[in-house]
């Protein structure tokens, strides 16, 4: 049988079933103040936020595999290129664009240009600290963790801080593939 | 005639998760189906390791006298595998079609708890959706 050749993120954009995405904007804006309102604490709802995000990630990797026919990636930067182009263009609609490679290949960033979490969203004085997509950082913590990844993300730029766009750096901090039973009579 | 005996299955760590008897014997006793899992489970691994091949990525396909077995494990890996009468088409596609169904109505529930028993009526309907269209097309040929 012939293997499936990989989708395109755009093919299976194209493809997924429409929401509004104001409604999107408003839901997660919501999800962000109750939090502030139930937390208090900008570090608490970070870390809330980041949670959230890897609960997600967790589920949606398998997703992903499934509608993207992606193979093993050789090497972490073929996951950073299949994740900035395939992973966010199918679930965010953009794409993000990878740079700021380390000598070793193990830490890289991912740029966004446009964010459609933030749409119409300005951060006040009170709320300084506070990452506002840090759930999109527990989504690539998590995801890529169910592939035997263990990463650290942090956000390098925000533009809600001021910045000129949002960089998502990705660590890679060790590949730890699955333990089989029969090893474990240690 | 093409007929698929029994569906399975198992989280990235060996225990089974789902198991459906579609044969004439009717349902295995649980006890028997989760250690014919974790069994599948090891052999799996074992054969990765056995391998003269780098980066094998374990048994597809076992091929007996009485039933086929074809096994699909995702890059999380979680092990889709089924048997069936020997000889039968397509269980392939079928696999990841059902792992398409795996993702949608298992995972995207919100109360599914992650390597639990999938207990998802969703699921289960549209598993048999597609286990019958599997069974309707092949008899239309």
């Amino acid at each position: 049988m012939a293997p499936a050749v990989p989708r395109s993120g755009d093919a299976i954009f194209a493809n997924v079933e429409r929401v509004n995405a104001e409604l999107f904007t408003l839901t997660y804006g919501a999800i962000v103040r109750q939090l502030l309102t139930d937390l208090e604490e900008v570090e608490e709802v970070n870390k809330q936020l980041d949670q959230m995000g890897y609960n997600i990630g967790i589920r949606l990797i398998d997703e992903f595999l499934a509608k993207s026919n992606v193979t093993r990636c050789v090497d972490f930067r073929e996951t950073a290129e299949v994740i900035a182009k395939v992973g966010f263009k199918m679930f965010l609609g953009v794409t993000a664009s990878v740079s700021n490679w380390d000598t070793e290949g193990t830490c890289c960033s991912l740029i966004l240009e446009d964010n459609p979490l933030v749409d119409f969203v300005e951060l006040p004085d009170t709320c300084q600290g506070l990452y506002y997509c840090n759930i999109l950082s527990g989504v690539v913590r998590g995801a890529l963790e169910m592939v035997s990844m263990k990463t650290e993300v942090t956000w390098v730029r925000d533009m809600l801080r001021g910045d000129d766009a949002f960089e998502l750096q990705v660590k890679l901090l060790k590949q730890v593939p699955e333990e089989y039973p029969y090893k474990d009579d240690e | 005639m093409a007929a698929i005996y029994s569906l399975y299955i198992i989280n990235k760590s060996g225990g089974l998760i789902f198991y459906k008897d579609y044969g004439l014997q009717g349902r295995m006793d649980t006890n028997d189906s989760l250690r014919l899992a974790s069994l599948w489970h090891s052999m799996h691994a074992i054969s990765q390791q056995l391998s003269p091949i780098q980066g094998c990525s374990g048994i597809e396909l076992l091929e007996a006298d009485t039933f086929d077995l074809h096994c699909f494990q995702s890059l999380t890996g979680t092990k889709f595998f089924v048997v069936s009468e020997p000889g039968t088409q397509n269980m392939e596609n079928l696999l990841k079609h059902i792992y398409e169904l795996y993702t949608d109505y298992v995972l995207k529930n919100p109360f599914y708890e992650m390597e639990m028993p999938i207990r998802c009526e969703l699921f289960d309907i549209n598993l048999a959706q597609a286990v019958q269209k599997e069974r309707v097309s092949y008899l239309g040929r």
